[in-house]
């Protein structure tokens, strides 16, 4: 975690203790702490069953239940490939396949070097764009295969122009 | 409304967003600056349009034209010819599939001229962002009917009278859900937008929230009077943050213009409506499920009965309706019962909105009269099928539906009707599969989908799902024997007759219905070991004929380096290639790398 970690806590309780009623206030507030951290590790979580009053083991439970938290840190390059039924029949697969084979990664994971995330999405809902991607929150409709090395390439010239 | 000369629509949902629209409008304002017309044109960035395979779209009124695939550098022209000139720029406007004639109005073109907007009167007509548009074209108007003109019951009365039904799904009459609402006495009650549209490849929902959020909050507020009901939530699906912002601008403003918070018109009826985010599980589109996840907890369905009506949100009456359905209500109080029944069949009344994807030319989202058949919806308004393939299936209610085949494409569409023929109205996702897909590998990505999204509350889905999954991986794979079938049956008439809610109810649908359907392709992988629709990796091979001139095109592109030159001699004596079976991972790269004269690499 990062070193200013301390003032990333003290945001987080200042929206807890702004909160009109903690009843039922789980995920909104895990909503938050995803937002102010980027994951949900584990110290985050026994913090948040401290001030909400309730177990570590409810927290962990419910966060594991839904797909938009997650626990691992994420690459700085975000790859989210959009796996909705619209972009597979028009060959959402192949994408991920190729995004797997030249970034030497599975989907779903964050490559070693802390450079990469590669995801499947459900659906973003943009269909008549499909196969989409989204990279760093930039979206990218109508890919073929070929298209998908020069994104990789953009993305590693824009970290070194950094 | 808007005062200038003209004024400029450009689509802003999330599609137009994605191909482009927002650097149209910076170009657009720049050059309108330029030309120095700034202040004579409204810019407005409306709700969705539809027509999202031709996106980004532009309207311009008062002429009303519908310019297509806008981009940032088509506005200078956009500017100086139409808006300057007065005339057409003819290559960015739609152009007939068919006659190759250019359209000038939406409503010459096939996409839209079938379609009967409802629940998306006000979407791409007004700014979402401004609730005096809204109020412009008779918004909030139902409400101060229901709050001054209209019981509690009359009200009730008037959605029972409609025979609007739950859009969400499973069709239940909307009327009655708020009698139940009503009927139990209780100080505190709730109402709840169901907005949590988690079919991959649907995007009714969203679209109208993001067009149109005022008419899903203004009915929220009739239904809360209708049950006696002072809260509203709106359980929306985290990952649409341009919904989630217009909804909360339009909630701000109206409590700002009095149409929600206390006293509401002078009438002593208090409302307000906040909003929640979901974090991303399938099964909280099931009521119960999605109540529990209000509550903080993990999103597991609840044994009915109690119902919702009785025992809903922290254990008070709750009435839960979806976007869609809310987005009718204030169109029949202003109109009446009889105006909405006019349109649809005797049991499904009105219209439903569609979102239209996949192999389809037209993809975007519609809205037709209930009892439209599928063949107008694929071949009139989704212009058919790209590339001149033939069709397949359509598959519809998402993971919950099944895949309809060629021979029931003129079934008008309605609830029961869909039904009837093993698949669902679901929320209205329909992706259209051609001759390349293999109804094998669908049904497998389906059943995927529900394993990972089952809670894992009753065995029959969370064991059951997975099994089924198994084996139709094991049959995608050439590994499936003839009794695999017998069980997939077996299994999928357990998991639907055992399980809880609805998730589990419904879903081995896409593997019942195909195994109908499209028996012969699963038999095709089972006993033959082939994939007619060569989609599944492992039951095809990718092999180089004679025709091959050794140009060695595709051994440079393979990523596993297993195209060698060790075939047979080319008549200028150079070796021909061979793919190395063992080595290939399927990825086909290599064939459409292959010169199109030459046409050397098969699929077999």
């Amino acid at each position: 975690m990062e070193k200013n970690e301390k003032a990333l806590f003290a945001e987080l309780d200042a929206h807890i203790d702004a909160l009109p009623s903690k009843q039922g206030a789980l995920i909104s507030v895990l909503h938050k702490a995803q937002d102010i951290f980027g994951y949900l590790p584990r110290e985050v979580q026994t913090h948040v069953a401290q001030k909400l009053d309730i177990p570590a083991s409810k927290v962990y439970g419910v966060l594991t239940f839904y797909s938009f938290f997650t626990m691992t840190q994420k690459g700085k390059n975000r790859v989210n490939v959009c796996m909705g039924t619209a972009c597979f029949v028009r060959g959402a697969d192949k994408i991920l396949h190729k995004f797997e084979r030249d970034l030497n990664m599975k989907a779903n994971t964050t490559s070693e070097d802390g450079l990469w995330s590669l995801d499947a999405l459900r659906c973003i809902g943009a269909c008549g764009l499909a196969p989409i991607i989204t990279v760093n929150g930039k979206s990218h409709g109508r890919l073929v295969e070929d298209d998908v090395t020069g994104i990789i390439e953009a993305c590693l010239a824009e970290e070194g122009g950094k | 409304m808007h005062k200038t000369r003209l004024q400029i629509l450009i689509c802003g949902g999330t599609g137009c967003i994605s191909s482009g629209c927002l650097d149209v409008e910076e170009q657009l304002i720049a050059s309108l600056e330029k030309h120095g017309i700034r202040d004579e044109v409204t810019i407005i960035k409306a709700g969705c349009f539809g027509f999202c395979e031709q996106g980004p779209i532009v309207k311009v009124y008062p002429d009303n034209t519908f310019y297509v695939k806008v981009h940032g550098d088509d506005c200078d022209e956009l500017v100086s010819e139409h808006l300057l000139k007065g005339k057409h720029v003819d290559r960015l406007l739609f152009k007939s599939p068919i006659t190759g004639e250019s359209c000038h109005h939406h409503m010459d073109m096939a996409f839209y001229k079938t379609q009967l907007r409802i629940a998306l009167m006000h979407c791409g007509m007004v700014d979402p962002e401004n609730i005096e548009d809204y109020i412009g074209v008779g918004g909030y108007e139902a409400l101060a009917k229901c709050l001054t003109e209209y019981t509690q019951q009359e009200i009730i009365d008037v959605v029972k009278a409609s025979g609007l039904r739950g859009r969400g799904g499973a069709g239940f009459p909307t009327g009655n859900k708020w009698q139940f609402g009503l009927n139990n006495q209780n100080d505190k009650k709730y109402i709840i937008c169901n907005a949590d549209e988690g079919d991959p490849g649907a995007f009714m929902d969203r679209s109208i929230m993001e067009g149109d959020p005022h008419a899903v909050i203004e009915a929220m507020a009739i239904a809360g009077r209708a049950i006696g009901a002072d809260e509203g939530v709106v359980y929306i699906r985290a990952e649409y943050p341009l919904a989630v912002n217009r909804l909360r601008i339009a909630i701000a403003q109206a409590e700002k213009y009095g149409m929600l918070g206390d006293n509401i018109m002078n009438s002593g009826f208090n409302f307000r409506v906040r909003v929640n985010l979901g974090a991303g599980a399938f099964v909280c589109g099931e009521e119960t499920a999605l109540i529990n996840s209000l509550e903080g907890k993990r999103g597991e369905p609840r044994l009915r009965p109690p119902f919702p009506a009785q025992k809903g949100l922290w254990n008070q009456p709750t009435v839960n309706c979806n976007v869609e359905t809310y987005a009718c209500i204030p169109l029949i109080i202003n109109r009446g019962p009889e105006w909405f029944k006019q349109y649809g069949t005797e049991k499904s009344p009105g219209t439903k909105v569609f979102a239209l994807a996949g192999k389809i030319n037209n993809v975007g989202l519609i809205e037709v009269p209930m009892g439209t058949t599928l063949r107008e919806v694929i071949f009139e308004i989704g212009g058919g099928i790209p590339k001149g393939k033939k069709f397949k299936a359509i598959q519809t209610g998402g993971p919950s539906g099944g895949c309809i085949c060629e021979k029931h494409l003129d079934v008008g569409v309605d609830f029961d009707t869909l039904t009837s023929i093993g698949s669902m109205m679901g929320s209205g996702g329909m992706i259209v599969m051609d001759e390349d897909d293999c109804m094998v590998n669908i049904a497998k990505f389906y059943l995927e989908f529900t394993v990972e999204e089952s809670c894992g509350k009753c065995t029959p889905c969370r064991i059951g799902n997975t099994r089924m999954y198994e084996i139709l991986d094991r049959i995608t794979k050439g590994k499936g024997k003839p009794e695999d079938l017998v069980e997939l049956r077996e299994l999928g008439q357990t998991i639907k007759d055992a399980s809880l809610c609805g998730l589990g109810n419904t879903a081995p649908n896409p593997v019942l219905s195909t195994l109908n359907y499209f028996m012969d392709e699963y038999e095709a992988h089972v006993l033959h070991g082939k994939c007619p629709a060569g989609a599944c990796k492992d039951l095809v091979n990718f092999v180089i004929t004679d025709k091959c001139i050794a140009c060695s095109l595709c051994a440079k592109v393979c990523p596993v380096n297993c195209i060698h030159p060790t075939g047979s001699e080319t008549p200028n004596g150079k070796k021909r290639f061979v793919i190395d079976h063992e080595a290939c991972i399927k990825c086909g790269a290599c064939l459409p790398k292959c010169p199109p004269k030459i046409g050397a690499i098969i699929k077999e």
